[in-house]
């Protein structure tokens, strides 16, 4: 049984009043209490972002770690005790810029684990630089000509390279947001949720009014075990024609499975001074 | 001058077997109850371009590469021109029937000449027959038992195809009898069979890391492949059932490192292994693991930088990048190697140090060390023991993962347990809140570099001085040249050899006291800018003016090192 007080530190968030992030903060929160995440199963990792002082804010166990490197050090803890609940923290820059060549080959590899991508299209902590999922022609303060790049699509380089389960949702909407988190975590097998946010300071485009106007929730005749159409559902973007919900899913094998080597996680079992007589033979 | 040892030397284009032939024939000399030592040099390709393995062989241990060759098997015409210089008076070719032997051959150089590419095709399984057909010439010519070679072909094919063993084994066979019934008179006992040995075992420091890793209880090792430390991998990745470890290829060093980071705060011990070139991707990694203090050994084989540089040959250049490498002061644990059996025990200490002071260590080795094989009796490691440090796995009430302590040591625990913690690369506080707090800043930072001083009072044994206390000159050098410098000081008087295999923190009490005994010191280092010396000056205050420095990618010889001697002083010629 988790409480809410339970995931109280001594620190209130320090994020702009109006951020996003806040609001996924309380999503997390509700979604663990309703879940019952707390300090014997579960563990957070972060990448560096705004995003990333969140660890400081829910007292649940975490590893906060370089910029764009979450994954590749959540995939490690998941390999070694896969009892753990482990949740990516990361953001827009962090995930697809730093981290973009961890985050292709970790959908490869379907950990049972869950990527909440707090994903604004600017680089908020360095105070306003164009981000991977920041519009073409954007004006910012690397970008003052307009930016020259089109934005990735999150969710479509995640179901080409082999994600498992892929969703949207928008963090003015804490319930379905909670719901989603707590959905993506129950998948067995590597999800994402895309969560739209505002960066109130840094990105006036991308506003709670924006978000509102144009999302709109898949309906419930989409089939979402269907690859193509998510593929199209996931290159979707503009007035009127932001998707929300489960994009995908599928099962397949998880890494932790697949790579196992014992029968109880390695980490149950205190490691010992090894035998290699038998493995010196093959040298003589 | 000539060492007194035989050195058995086989070349060709790559693709032609050269280093497996090589590697047989050690085994053929270990069975056969003598020592061996390993050496190949080869381009950074898989087909074409010269490949070549050296092995001598002695009746007592042998720790380098000789410059002269006995007995040189020449695959292709290339190989006699490019090693003619080092035949020496008795020496021999074999080689196929076809290859014209040059005019300038020094006319004591015997030449067996044997029509390997006709029994080949006799043979009829393809042209990968010419090595082992070379190894059945070698055996009969140094009276070598035949059976040895066909117990290790046996076992060299057993898992592929029979008509490839059976063919092998014609082929040594064929070569062993035509050298028996046409070139009885140059047969020598060069190999004949010590009774009563128990035959050693031929392993490079690639082979010692992986063993002494697993006999450490590792349990989860990243490792992107790379020259000269992708053995490491290809001996961890086959066993990991059978010992219950997890070794995974990454994408890259960068999620090596982080992944091996990622299993260690989750409780696993953990490694990694690059050469320079992967150890530039992981030093952002590196300092996480000092600040977040989570154990973690790396092992960093060194080659010839920079950048691509020389990938397939040796070089020490990287020496000064380890010990700056990562941003920030964090405790550097680094160790390095000048043999295989001495990178074995440093790795089963280095997952122990890691452990015990929660910061990630260093093992260096080099390429000569990586590649080369030697040969060993058993190690002994009976008394080792898997210390895992001040360590909890139990709810504990107040729990302080960053506490401040006396020794500069905090209890570690790992996530599901209960205990909150959090493993926190920004700076932070007791608990692992991020603090940017001045004092709370010192006493974090204070606490971890404490750790240094408790090794230094703890873990760090006095550097090993080989040869007589009383010397002429004094060597000073580390890693595989250490090998090279004790065959020296075989042959050589009032030599004495200060071997550095603890590089941070450094033994500077101890190396200052030999030092300044010392009557004349040289340095001996695989590197352009002398980067122990600037070390050792940088830790006691003495220059050291007289340096043997290599980098050109080939070992530094034991002749090498002698002539450099004689040029010193009379007084160490024997």
């Amino acid at each position: 049984m988790t409480e809410l007080n339970d995931l109280a530190t001594p620190y209130f968030p320090s994020y702009c009043p109006g951020c996003g992030d806040i609001a996924i903060w309380a999503a997390i929160k509700k979604a663990a209490v309703e879940k019952g995440w707390d300090n014997t199963n579960t563990t957070l990792v972060a990448g560096i972002g705004c995003h990333g002082h969140m660890v400081n804010f829910i007292k649940i166990t975490s590893f906060e770690g370089l910029h764009g490197r979450a994954i590749p050090v959540s995939t490690g803890i998941k390999m070694v005790n896969p009892r753990l609940n482990v949740l990516v923290i990361t953001g827009d820059g962090d995930l697809l810029a730093e981290g973009g060549n961890h985050f292709l080959h970790v959908c490869r590899r379907n950990p049972d684990m869950a990527i909440l991508l707090f994903d604004n299209g600017v680089y908020g902590l360095t105070t306003g630089q164009a981000s991977p999922t920041s519009p073409q022609n954007y004006i910012s303060k690397s970008t003052p000509l307009g930016n020259p790049e089109i934005p990735l699509h999150p969710l479509a380089v995640a179901i080409a390279a082999g994600i498992t389960f892929a969703a949207r949702t928008y963090s003015g909407d804490i319930a379905a947001t909670a719901k989603m988190i707590a959905q993506a975590v129950d998948h067995r097998g590597l999800a994402i949720v895309d969560i739209l946010q505002p960066c109130i300071t840094f990105n006036k485009g991308f506003s709670h009014t924006y978000y509102q106007d144009n999302t709109y929730v898949l309906d419930t005749n989409y089939d979402l075990t269907n690859k193509t159409w998510a593929f199209e559902k996931s290159l979707e973007w503009g007035p009127k024609n932001i998707p929300l919900g489960i994009f995908y899913r599928e099962e397949r094998p998880v890494l932790e499975t697949v790579v196992s080597t014992t029968n109880e996680p390695l980490v149950s079992v205190s490691p010992n001074k090894r035998d290699i007589s038998e493995l010196l033979k093959k040298y003589v | 001058m000539v060492l007194p040892y035989f050195t058995f030397k086989i070349g060709g284009q790559a693709g032609q077997g050269v280093k497996s032939a090589g590697l047989m024939f050690a085994r053929l000399a270990t069975r056969s109850g003598y020592w061996v030592h390993n050496h190949t040099e080869y381009p950074s390709v898989i087909r074409g371009g010269h490949n070549v393995t050296s092995v001598t062989v002695s009746s007592r241990p042998v720790y380098a590469p000789t410059k002269h060759t006995d007995l040189l098997v020449a695959l292709n015409k290339e190989t006699v021109s490019l090693h003619n210089t080092e035949l020496i008076a008795g020496s021999i070719i074999v080689c196929d029937t076809n290859i014209k032997l040059d005019d300038n051959l020094d006319e004591q150089v015997i030449c067996v000449s044997v029509p390997i590419n006709k029994i080949t095709r006799e043979i009829g399984e393809g042209e990968l027959l010419g090595n082992t057909i070379a190894l059945g010439c070698a055996t009969a010519l140094l009276n070598a038992n035949l059976e040895h070679i066909n117990n290790l072909i046996d076992s060299e094919f057993a898992d592929k195809s029979p008509s490839a063993r059976i063919a092998n084994r014609k082929a040594a066979k064929s070569g062993f009898d035509y050298v028996t019934v046409n070139f009885p008179q140059y047969i020598k006992p060069v190999l004949a069979q010590r009774q009563n040995v128990i035959p050693l075992s031929v392993l490079n420091a690639d082979d010692t890391v992986a063993l002494g890793a697993i006999s450490a209880g590792m349990q989860f090792a990243s490792i992107y492949p790379m020259t000269p430390i992708s053995n490491i991998l290809h001996t961890l990745a086959p066993v990991q059932k059978d010992f219950g470890f997890i070794y995974k290829q990454p994408e890259d060093e960068i999620s090596g490192i982080n992944m091996a980071i990622g299993a260690s705060f989750a409780g696993a011990r953990s490694m990694v292994a690059t050469s320079g070139g992967g150890f530039c991707l992981m030093t952002e990694g590196y300092s996480l693991a000092g600040i977040t203090e989570t154990p973690l050994v790396i092992v960093e084989g060194m080659r010839g930088g920079p950048s691509t540089g020389m990938p397939t040959w040796n070089e020490q250049a990287d020496l000064r990048f380890i010990l700056h490498a990562g941003q920030g002061d964090f405790p550097r644990i680094v160790l390095a190697a000048g043999d295989p059996e001495e990178a074995f025990h440093l790795t089963l200490k280095a997952f122990n140090l890691a452990d015990k002071y929660q910061t990630p260590v260093i093992l260096i080795l080099d390429k000569n060390i990586c590649e080369d094989d030697q040969s060993y009796g058993a190690f002994e490691f009976s008394r080792y023991q898997v210390n895992r440090g001040l360590l909890t796995t139990n709810k504990e009430d107040d729990y302080s993962r960053y506490k401040p302590s006396g020794d500069g040591i905090s209890a570690r625990t790992i996530p599901g347990c209960g205990n909150y913690f959090i493993a926190n690369s920004v700076e932070h506080n007791a608990v692992g809140y991020s603090s940017e707090e001045a004092n709370n800043r010192c006493e974090q930072m204070n606490k971890r570099m404490k750790k240094l001083q408790t090794y230094s009072e703890e873990d760090l044994p006095p550097p090993i001085l080989y040869g007589p206390e009383e010397a002429e000159v004094t060597i000073v050098s580390w890693g595989s040249n250490k090998g090279a410098i004790l065959e020296a000081l075989n042959c050589c008087l009032k030599v004495n050899f200060l071997h550095l295999t603890r590089i941070n923190p450094f033994p500077a009490k101890e190396v200052s006291d030999i030092l300044k005994k010392s009557k004349h010191i040289l340095n001996i280092e695989c590197n352009y800018t002398a980067q122990m010396a600037g070390l050792i000056r940088e830790q006691t205050g003495i220059e050291i003016n007289d340096r043997l420095l290599c980098y050109d990618g080939r070992p530094i010889y034991p002749e090498d090192i002698i002539d450099k001697l004689t040029n010193i002083t009379d007084a160490v010629i024997k």
